[in-house]
């Protein structure tokens, strides 16, 4: 039989071809079958995860007698959160503590006040607030407002230590950690199922967030024995908006339009 | 070009210091680290994924896991095979894992990569409380 060179040329070109896409068709089948095998896995929430709109609290603070009343709430949360306790005040770390009302309070207008008000400390902590000027000024997004709860929180691993969520923050809720914190949080206290933080990290209150996906409150609230009410600041059925509704509720430093999620009944 | 000899030599003298790591260290390569699994990771069997994914993605893994933790406030993991973890270095990954210097170091110092994970996730062993 009498064959041009064309034609055997065509029959190279198509061998080639045949060679060189016979492997890469493997490959695609074989990768099908294994996508095909197993289901995609997934996140979700917990079952028992705790849900809100945006968390909002209500500290009773006629129920505030002493600084006894004060100091299990606190110890609590910086126990089970390794909060160090660092002895230069500076330095200090705190999520949760207390402030005289002139200091929580400095835009109120009264000149006089009642005299209660006026000797017991108040209660302060990060109000996770509705317009957080905090989360504006983070250069690498690791403060955030979470859109499905309203939590400002905070992601350790992102954050550069620049501070300007410090300075934005008219609360001065936030610490920076100049130091490693590990070496100031007492070994038999500490909380293994918590991390710590490390040196040149802020951090803050963080409504407890890992309690709030289990099913549990914030650690302050459980350990205040009602003189704090946590819930959902937009279900009108929640204990809170029942408290803000019963009583006369203030916020900290309202003018400055950050929106606090943390309601004071006076 | 008198001197050739001594050229030469030179040459033959740079090639053998240039090349000295490799004569020096020739047939010593480093054996693979063995790794020891606590007798709770071997109960369990099978690790979140298999064996060969985590050992190549497990970063990837934590790292879905961080930004999902974090951000989404979604804590729950449903592997392919259906079985649910709660999405936590400190309390799902250490938990098993919780012998650090025979598992995680004999890798990550083989491949001389140095992760930062602990300075804050406490490493176990959790027993000693």
């Amino acid at each position: 039989m009498e064959r041009s060179r064309r034609d055997i040329l065509k029959l190279f070109g198509i061998s080639a071809l045949a060679l060189s896409t016979g492997p890469v068709l493997d490959a695609f089948a074989a990768e099908e079958a294994e996508h095909g095998a197993a289901a995609e896995p997934y996140v979700k929430m917990g079952d028992k995860a705790l849900k809100a709109q945006q968390w909002a609290m209500v500290v009773d603070t006629r129920k505030f007698k002493s600084e006894e009343d004060f100091t299990p709430l606190i110890d609590a949360c910086h126990k089970i959160h390794n909060v160090p306790s660092l002895p230069i005040k500076r330095q200090e770390i705190k999520w949760i503590w207390t402030a005289p009302y002139h200091n929580a309070f400095p835009m109120s207008p009264m000149k006089f006040v009642n005299e209660k008000l006026e000797h017991t400390p108040l209660l302060v902590l990060c109000n996770h607030c509705e317009n957080p000027p905090c989360v504006r000024a983070c250069p690498t997004n690791a403060t955030f407002k979470n859109p499905d709860n309203g939590i400002v929180m905070m992601d350790f691993h992102r954050c550069i230590g620049c501070r300007f969520c410090m300075a934005a923050c008219p609360f001065g809720a936030r610490s920076f950690n100049f130091r490693d914190p590990r070496p100031f949080i007492n070994p038999a206290e500490q909380n293994k199922q918590f991390p710590t933080r490390t040196k040149g990290v802020v951090e803050k209150c963080s409504f407890c967030a890992e309690r709030l996906a289990v099913g549990q409150l914030p650690a302050c609230v459980e350990a205040s024995d009602g003189k704090l009410v946590f819930g959902d600041l937009y279900d009108p059925e929640s204990k809170v908006r029942e408290l803000i509704k019963t009583n006369y509720t203030i916020r900290r430093k309202q003018a400055l339009g950050t929106e606090p999620s943390v309601y004071y009944i006076v | 070009m008198g001197n050739k000899k001594l050229v030469y030599l030179g040459i033959a003298i740079f090639l053998v210091i240039v090349t000295l790591p490799f004569w020096f260290n020739r047939g010593k390569a480093a054996p693979a680290p063995e790794l020891v699994l606590t007798a709770k990771a071997k109960e369990a069997k099978e690790c979140v994924r298999s064996k060969e994914y985590m050992a190549k993605d497990h970063m990837r893994v934590l790292d879905k896991w961080r930004h999902a933790v974090v951000r989404n406030a979604e804590r729950i993991y449903v592997n392919p095979q259906g079985k649910e973890y709660a999405m936590s270095l400190s309390n799902t990954c250490l938990d098993c894992h919780s012998n650090k210097a025979e598992f995680c170091d004999r890798c990550h110092n083989y491949a001389s990569v140095r992760p930062y994970c602990w300075d804050c996730h406490i490493d176990n062993p959790k027993e000693t409380k």
